[in-house]
């Protein structure tokens, strides 16, 4: 194959694929960071909001043409699809996103409210969980020396490696679905909770002694709050978690936007898939916005 | 020497009155446990801990101002834990109105250098959550009006629905100061409580405390390390000695002039007296701990 830019140095593999196209992305990438790096030279000076917005704005547009140019070059791949046929497809999808026409034929919308359910229930039963052992194990030396094997040993193991063990045991994607997230989100909020209790600021705990306290009222109105913000920043983050591994979960679990993604690899139809991906990272980054303004109204510090 | 006169604003009868000291420390040790480690342990190791405070017998009596001083590292905040019942004596024992201390206890409120005041409370919320825990058989709006009232006290009535963040540290320690006091304590157990305010604040409120205990005379013990404030405020000043195993090196009487001005104390024969004995000892126990290596 000939070498499509003229770079002649450049090598070409044997499937014929020239790598002058990958050397050309990066090039394309670089004078793209070139701006950015012109202004890291200069002192920072605090932008304005709506200036702000427009840098990003102006920012994701200028991506979307790059993705454009690329894929209309086929340089990432015969047929692959550029951002104006993907964003076609998307608004497609938006237009009518809650359609029902059987199990492989779901709109983009209701897939993505089956796995928000999910993730909604799994989340809340983990946090529920969460919150009162975290509590106990900051709180009792028992607790966490017993608890502690158990968070250490489970909280590095892949929430996939769950899938089999919910699938024998519920014989139901739905409630298998439900259980990988309640056990991979359950961590981080324990920890998170744990931590906080044992880095309390110990003269709280004096005053509420010295007021002659009951522990009912040390741990509900002195410990609860003052922990407060720690269990926010672990709710956020196992939040995280959870809209991660839902996706992978459900490629295996037969519904739901991560099934939805599976089933468009299937069709092979990869503007579906990025119409998806889109639709995901924007359910994510509200959910994670809903945390951002709660961990604000609870930051006692600021 | 001063006259009587000044004696006969007193609300309350003199201390001299009371035969019985309120807080009487008698014979007491703390000896801070070593962790022994694992292997130690099963072995049934103990090493030997650090001996804090040695066989330390002070009486406080009823109505007084005490402070007490010494270098840094002493133990002073040990021993005021202890008498505040955070902390538990390794020996001897300390009695309050003649009853042995087994804990903390809403007879005795507690100053703390940094505040201590909740984040998540307002103002008036911080004093409200004392007196409902303290006194748990008042109602809502009987707690509200106790609160407000000692927020009156220390001159924060116009900031009770403030949050502590948005307060200045003087502000802050006069809420925790209103906090301790709206339990109705017979004692207040202040721990470095203008350590960490600057020089002005501090001025203010160790006058703002002198006036307003003038108004409620009870027991106050101070720590401190300002020899000052010692003078400016107390009726006894309770010397201690360099730690480990510090112990009471000395306890002064002050001229018994109330109320009390700061030139008082910059000009008179016996305060100044007083003055250069202090700085002697603190100045021969702090050179011996930095000396001490």
């Amino acid at each position: 194959m000939q070498s499509r830019f003229g770079f002649s140095c450049c090598p070409v593999h044997p499937s014929g694929y020239c790598y002058d196209y990958a050397l050309c992305l990066s090039l394309l990438c670089l004078s793209f960071q070139l701006p950015s790096l012109l202004l890291l030279s200069v002192p920072d000076r605090r932008l304005s909001k709506p200036l702000a917005i427009a840098i990003s704005c102006l920012s994701i547009l200028v991506a979307l043409i790059l993705w454009q140019l690329l894929a209309s070059q086929g340089i990432l791949g015969k047929n692959f699809p550029g951002s104006l046929k993907t964003l076609e497809e998307l608004s497609w999808w938006l237009s009518d996103p809650f359609f029902d026409n059987g199990p492989n034929d779901l709109g983009i919308g209701t897939n993505l409210l089956i796995s928000l359910r999910r993730v909604l229930i799994g989340y809340s039963l983990a946090v529920l969980v969460a919150v009162p052992v975290g509590l106990l194990v900051g709180l009792s030396q028992v607790a966490e020396s017993s608890v502690n094997p158990f968070v250490q040993l489970l909280k590095p193991v892949s929430p996939l490696a769950w899938l089999p063990i919910g699938l024998f045991i519920f014989r139901d994607s739905e409630l298998t679905g439900i259980f990988v997230i309640f056990i991979s989100s359950v961590w981080p909020t324990l920890i998170n909770t744990a931590f906080g209790v044992s880095s309390i600021n110990p003269d709280f705990l004096k005053v509420s002694r010295s007021l002659g306290a009951s522990r009912f009222n040390t741990v509900f109105r002195v410990v609860l709050p003052a922990v407060m913000p720690n269990i926010l920043a672990g709710m956020r983050i196992s939040m995280g978690t959870a809209w991660l591994v839902i996706v992978a979960a459900e490629m295996l679990l037969g519904s739901g936007i991560g099934y939805f993604i599976w089933n468009e690899w299937n069709n092979l139809s990869l503007p579906n898939i990025f119409s998806a991906i889109i639709v995901i990272g924007f359910s994510g980054l509200l959910l994670d916005q809903v945390f951002g303004l709660l961990q604000k109204r609870f930051d006692y510090q600021a | 020497m001063v006259s009587m006169s000044s004696r006969a604003s007193r609300p309350n009868p003199a201390p001299q009155a009371y035969p019985e000291a309120q807080i009487q420390v008698e014979g007491v040790g703390k000896v801070f446990a070593a962790d022994p480690g694992l292997l130690g342990s099963l072995r049934r190791r103990r090493p030997s801990g650090y001996v804090a405070l040695d066989n330390v017998d002070l009486r406080i009596e009823q109505n007084t101002f005490v402070s007490i001083i010494g270098p840094s590292g002493c133990g002073k905040s040990t021993l005021l834990n202890l008498i505040a019942g955070l902390d538990r004596v390794s020996s001897g024992q300390i009695l309050v109105n003649g009853q042995r201390i087994t804990g903390p206890g809403p007879d005795r409120g507690i100053i703390f250098q940094n505040y201590a005041l909740m984040p998540w409370l307002t103002v008036l919320g911080n004093v409200e959550y004392a007196v409902q825990t303290a006194c748990p058989s008042l109602s809502r709006g009987q707690v509200r009006e106790r609160a407000r009232e000692h927020l009156v006290t220390v001159g924060l009535e116009r900031a009770m629905h403030r949050y502590p963040k948005q307060l200045s540290g003087g502000m802050k320690q006069r809420v925790a100061i209103a906090r301790a006091l709206s339990i109705n304590p017979s004692i207040l157990l202040m721990d470095e409580p203008f350590g960490a305010l600057d020089a002005l604040t501090r001025a203010y409120l160790q006058d703002e405390v002198l006036r307003i205990w003038e108004e409620h005379r009870i027991t106050v013990v101070l720590i401190t390390h300002s020899i000052e404030e010692a003078l400016l405020l107390s009726d006894r000043i309770v010397l201690m000695s360099r730690g480990p195993a510090a112990t009471i090196a000395d306890v002064i009487d002050l001229p018994a002039v109330r109320p009390r001005q700061r030139q008082l104390i910059e000009q008179h024969p016996d305060f100044l007296a007083v003055k250069q004995r202090l700085e002697e000892h603190l100045l021969r126990e702090t050179r011996a701990v930095e000396e001490h290596v």
